[in-house]
């Protein structure tokens, strides 16, 4: 039998008091393609950092590579020792070229300890030669070429370190059709000549077509592993998914009012005609894998993004929507999923974080803000939300991610909204945390608010919404009563192609 | 020794949050720039016994009074992110304008609110071409900067304007000159001018959006408020006071200089990061800008009362700012 070229036996790690990977075995044949799967959070992104020497492991475990124990402290050993990762979001500088970009930090040098622009392009041009890339200039900025041709720079960069072993993060999530045929010629190629390839996907559809083995992570421990082969897409889909729901969603049956908002044939960037109606009191839950559409559609519908085409109703009447400050004037808030960039000023305070959507109503006249009315407004949310924090004044910055979207939460409420998007709402919050944000959201469908979840966390999906529509590539591809929806049912429309 | 220093949270920083230690030595620790400017007017009292008489002291703010107000101004553009170049060319351009309408009989019930309004104009026009045009503002107002001094050449012919013939040339003189109590008159208006700044900065919704668009633009945005209508307000407030600076200025020297404020951007920036506002926006407070403004004013006096050269005082302004801004960094990345 073959020397597995990476070994891992009993990997464990944690985050204080979380256990994000439990005694995880892995192995990485050479010439064969291993698939990595499983639901986002379930450790994938862990295990790697672990595997390219960013994340130390927890003690009692042990790493082989080429059947030597090893310990990699950095990731300049990992990759020293030949171990490469191609991250999803590529890691090239746009303006230098194709060669200085494999090279960088290792460049031939010339006399005088000149950089031997000849001998790097020369090399440069024959491992893009072995991946049939001839038709990149080694010369060119890597800026100026197609994502396609940037991944292959990173393979090529790769190989330039002789890795044995390459690690692909979603490879095909940024590429076309043909971009896409291109690098699974490139990985037979790799295959072909004996390096092990650990392949991260959602796409069920190229890991039976591309891959020879399957790993399935679920909740930080290793459920399946085993030839591809062996299995059917039904059974991966269930080894991926498949825990109970717990009662950790306390779902409050709904007394759906009239329509609120009805979307038709909407177009936007992302976003390829989309109709759905939600009403008031009614809990809206969107499913889709990442790049579906999701947040896109929330964007849209709130006037963060451009509307190419259709109509949005609330309460029956068109809304023109042109920026955030006519969705929030049309009383459509957006909690949004990332809060560090677009949710809080971290520096400034609860206070005014809270405060910064509605001053129009907490304010005199002449624009004077009336600082008691200010006061008292977010001391009451800060009560109905059970922010934990020392005071009012105290920065953002300074709160848990559980608090600072509770924050965010009672910013956009303040506002006194209409419907509520709730993009992500429970990304970074702990477990008890979660279970307080849930109640809310029931509070607010209780209130009569319409509130739309877009969310990849699958059970929270399927413990709050009322109803589940699922996106696909900017489409609508399913819908579910709750109830009627499982993670299987959900996660098989979710790939599906419209 | 900064343990004790509250975290910057807010824009109101004389009321930091509730923790522990002596509020007085929160407050110092908060305002470094104001011990510095203690420290260095008793320095200068040390050394020179003239300093601290009341005629001495009226001089330094009659003198500080100008870049005060560029500097208050310049608060609101830098608390966005930006900065504003053309300050001193706008200062140059208006008082020009002003000058020729003074001196042309034009009753100062118009001439001067069409002043104003020109300075603001020409402020909301850099503002237009930063927000609408995507224009850096560094760029921006560089270009407005080198057109406008361009355009006061073309407009006074490269001749100063005079006032005096004007039927209103005593009552416009007072702007600059008078004194009422003893207290000149551009120290009063630059009074004024911080409270209405410093109200609008903490108590109007305006302020707020200021802060919000210099924390983070794309929350703001997403807030629902309108950032372009901020910036260009931002860029016109800064426009509206360099004007009031060259009325005030042309107003004591009785005529309208060409190449008045050549330079003048620089000072007012100094002031602004002096007092602790930070360049990257959002952070900052326009008591701090005062105290900038007066470091600034005392410095120059304290050096020429000890009969330092005008070219050694270049040199010694330099460090000090220098001085004052590793200080204030240095306690920034300790806290």
């Amino acid at each position: 039998m073959t020397t597995p070229l990476l070994d891992l036996h009993g990997i464990s790690k944690t985050f204080g008091p979380v256990r994000v990977l439990d005694r995880v075995d892995l192995t990485a044949l050479p010439g064969r393609v291993l698939a990595l799967v499983g639901e986002n959070g379930a450790g994938k992104s862990t295990l790697m950092k672990i595997v390219t020497g960013i994340y130390h492991p927890d003690e009692g475990g042990e790493i082989r590579f080429e059947g030597q124990p090893v310990r990699f402290t950095n990731p300049r050993q990992a990759m020293d020792a030949g171990i490469a990762i191609i991250h999803q979001e590529l890691n090239l500088l746009p303006g230098l070229s194709v060669a200085e970009n494999m090279f960088l930090g290792r460049e031939p040098r010339g006399p005088f300890g000149l950089i031997d622009w000849r001998t790097m392009r020369e090399r440069a041009r024959a491992l893009l030669h072995r991946l049939k890339q001839d038709h990149i200039d080694p010369a060119w900025p890597v800026g100026r070429l197609g994502v396609g041709a940037q991944q292959m720079v990173e393979i090529a960069r790769a190989l330039s370190l002789d890795a044995e072993v390459i690690i692909m993060d979603e490879p095909t999530d940024a590429l076309t059709d043909v971009e896409t045929q291109i690098l699974f010629e490139a990985i037979r190629g790799l295959k072909a000549d004996g390096k092990a390839i650990i392949y991260i996907s959602h796409r069920l559809g190229e890991i039976f077509s591309q891959c020879d083995d399957v790993a399935v992570l679920r909740d930080g421990g290793m459920v399946h592993t085993g030839p591809v082969a062996e299995l059917t897409e039904a059974q991966l889909i269930h080894h991926m998914v498949g825990r109970d729901i717990t009662d950790q969603y306390p779902y409050v049956p709904a007394e759906a009012g009239p329509v609120r908002l009805a979307v038709t044939d909407l177009t936007a960037e992302g976003v390829a005609g989309v109709s759905f109606e939600a009403r008031a009191g009614e809990v809206v839950g969107f499913a889709g894998l990442m790049g579906a559409g999701r947040t896109e559609l929330a964007r849209a519908i709130y006037g963060a993004n451009r509307i190419w085409t259709g109509t949005v109703l609330l309460d029956g009447a068109p809304v023109r929507l042109k920026s955030p400050r006519d969705g929030v004037r049309a009383g459509i808030a957006y909690v949004t999923e990332d809060r560090k960039a677009d949710g809080l000023i971290q520096p400034h305070s609860i206070r005014f974080n809270m405060a910064l959507g509605s001053l129009g109503r907490l304010c005199r006249a002449g624009g004077v803000v009336d600082r008691d009315r200010e006061r008292s407004a977010v001391a009451e949310y800060m009560r109905v939300f059970a922010v934990k924090a020392p005071d009012m004044d105290a920065a953002v910055q300074t709160l848990s991610g559980g608090n600072q979207q509770k924050v965010s939460l009672a910013k956009s409420l303040l506002a006194q909204p209409r419907v509520v998007i709730l993009d992500e709402p429970t990304r970074g919050v702990d477990v008890g945390a979660r279970r307080e944000i849930y109640q809310l959201v029931n509070q607010l469908k209780a209130q009569g608010l319409c509130v739309l979840l877009m969310s990849s966390d699958m059970p929270e999906l399927l413990g709050l919404s009322d109803r589940i529509l699922v996106l696909s590539h900017g489409r609508v591809t399913g819908t579910f009563a709750h109830g009627e929806a499982t993670q299987e049912s959900i996660m098989e429309r979710a790939v599906a192609v419209p | 020794m900064t343990t004790a220093t509250p975290q910057r949270t807010d824009e109101r920083r004389t009321v930091p949050p509730k923790s522990q230690g002596n509020p007085a030595l929160r407050f110092l620790a908060a305002n470094k720039s104001l011990v510095g400017l203690i420290l260095l007017m008793a320095i200068v009292s040390a050394v020179s016994p003239n300093f601290l008489t009341f005629d001495n002291q009226m001089n330094i703010l009659r003198q500080t009074s100008i870049n005060a107000i560029i500097a208050c101004g310049m608060t609101f553009v830098i608390l966005t992110a930006g900065i504003d170049l053309s300050v001193g060319s706008v200062l140059a351009f208006t008082g020009a304008v002003c000058a020729s309408l003074v001196g042309g009989d034009t009753s100062l019930w118009i001439a001067l609110p069409a002043t104003l309004a020109l300075g603001a104009a020409l402020g909301a026009a850099n503002g237009a071409v930063i927000a609408l045009g995507g224009v850096q503002p560094f760029i921006a107002t560089l270009v407005s900067m080198t057109v406008l001094r361009g355009a006061t050449l073309v407009y006074t012919d490269g001749r100063p304007i005079g006032t005096i013939d004007g039927q209103g040339a005593d009552a416009f003189w007072a702007i600059g000159g008078e004194y009422v109590f003893g207290v000149p008159v551009p120290v009063l208006i630059s009074a004024v001018v911080f409270i209405v700044c410093w109200f609008v900065l903490s108590r109007v919704r305006f302020g707020r959006y200021v802060y919000a668009v210099g924390g983070n633009e794309q929350v703001t945005r997403l807030a629902g408020i309108d950032i372009t209508a901020v910036k260009i307000a931002v860029y016109a407030v800064s426009g509206l006071l360099a004007a009031l600076a060259g009325v005030i200025l042309t107003a004591r020297l009785e005529s309208a200089q060409p190449t008045a404020g050549t330079a003048y951007e620089l000072d007012a920036i100094a002031a602004v990061v002096l007092g602790g506002t930070s360049l990257m926006g959002g952070r900052g407070h326009i008591f701090g800008t005062l105290v900038g403004a007066l470091i600034i004013g005392v410095l120059n006096n304290a050096l020429n009362l000890m009969e330092v050269s005008s070219y050694y005082q270049m040199i010694a302004k330099g460090a000090v700012i220098l001085l004052a801004v590793l200080v204030d960094s240095r306690g920034k990345s300790s806290s």
